[in-house]
């Protein structure tokens, strides 16, 4: 019987001392794959599905445009404008926008500058289209509609 | 004499860490680079208005209107799993069914979409349409289709270039994105 009640007086605790350890390594993690965001997105963004989808080589020749309605409605009504960095653009100011992005970039890279337009599910064709046809006379012809993987199972 | 080694109390180590993990989780986005790349036609020349002309049989035609209504080849469509398949069987028959595509080469998926048509039906679509190449082009080289796409993504690397050249042999991706009609806006 002794020998009972001297087993349950042990004292069980997990041990602490690896949890700074594992916890630095989750902090390294983030800090690593962390990227702050430099412009807030002020159009909806509700991205669509795909299942065929290609990453990009290279980050640093992809520049982003957003497309979508605007998330504050009461100030800048319904229709879906183009964000670009941190301001609406309208269509006519995208080819000065794609030499300002190519600029920034090397030379004998400017030719590879990638659009990648974030698209909300929402938004119409007629824009994206009339913002295609800008950037095909800006000759920024290579494109990558920004999509998640999966195949929606909502139909319409 | 009892001789004290100075040491830093390191009890709150822990909380500071988790202070930072904490200020880093709710900050972190995790950026989204990939999607559906294409390339876009060079601009049209004023100048020189092109007249193509093409074989009706050689084009397969795509329609989407401004209520993302489908219209394949003419025939309405509302379950899209069998396009796929129809696009497949068009691009690689070279000639077999005399009224369907000659060769790859002048093999041409044509998508024409309104003006009102949604981005979302649109990127559906365009998902289809580059699957049913993606998986010729897979086929071709010996890969599944993701590690075909894989592999597209990193043609910096020789291996990866060689399978993607390997795929996408003979069968050039025409894939043609008209300017939408505007019917609804």
């Amino acid at each position: 019987m002794s020998k009972f009640k001297k087993k349950a007086q042990v004292k069980q605790e997990i041990p602490t001392a690896s949890m700074p350890d594992v916890v630095f390594m989750l902090l390294f993690f983030f800090m690593v794959t962390t990227e702050i965001r430099e412009a807030s997105i002020e159009v909806k963004q509700q991205i669509p599905r795909a299942s065929q989808l290609r990453r990009l080589e290279r980050k640093s020749l992809v520049t982003n445009l957003y497309i979508g309605a605007p998330t504050k409605a009461e100030v800048y009504g319904k229709e879906p404008k183009i964000q670009a960095n941190d301001a609406f653009i309208e269509t006519t100011d995208i080819i000065r926008w794609v030499n300002a992005e190519k600029g920034k970039l090397l030379e004998i890279e400017q030719d590879q500058l990638t659009v990648a337009l974030k698209v909300d599910m929402e938004a119409k064709r007629g824009i994206i289209a009339d913002v295609e046809t800008e950037l095909r006379k800006g000759n920024a012809r290579k494109i990558l509609y920004t999509a998640l993987e999966g195949v929606d199972k909502k139909k319409n | 004499m009892a001789r004290t080694t100075p040491e830093i109390p390191n009890a709150s180590m822990a909380d500071i860490a988790f202070l930072m993990l904490t200020f880093f989780l709710v900050t972190t986005t995790i950026t989204n680079d990939r999607g559906l790349s294409i390339g876009l036609p060079p601009p049209p020349d004023p100048n020189k208005p092109v007249e193509i002309k093409m074989q009706e049989k050689n084009i397969f035609k795509i329609q989407v209107n401004s209520s993302d209504a489908l219209l394949v080849e003419g025939e309405p469509m509302d379950d899209v799993s069998v396009l796929k398949d129809m696009i497949k069987k068009f691009v690689t028959n070279k000639g077999v069914d005399p009224a369907s595509s000659d060769t790859p080469e002048k093999a041409i998926v044509s998508f024409k979409t309104d003006r009102g048509t949604s981005h979302k039906r649109f990127v559906e679509l365009l998902d289809i349409i580059q699957g049913a190449y993606y998986d010729i082009y897979a086929e071709q080289a010996g890969v599944t289709n993701k590690e075909f796409r894989e592999a597209a993504s990193q043609l910096s690397d020789p291996g990866k270039r060689s399978v993607y050249e390997r795929g996408k042999r003979d069968y050039p991706m025409n894939i043609s994105i008209a300017e939408p009609t505007k019917v609804g806006n």
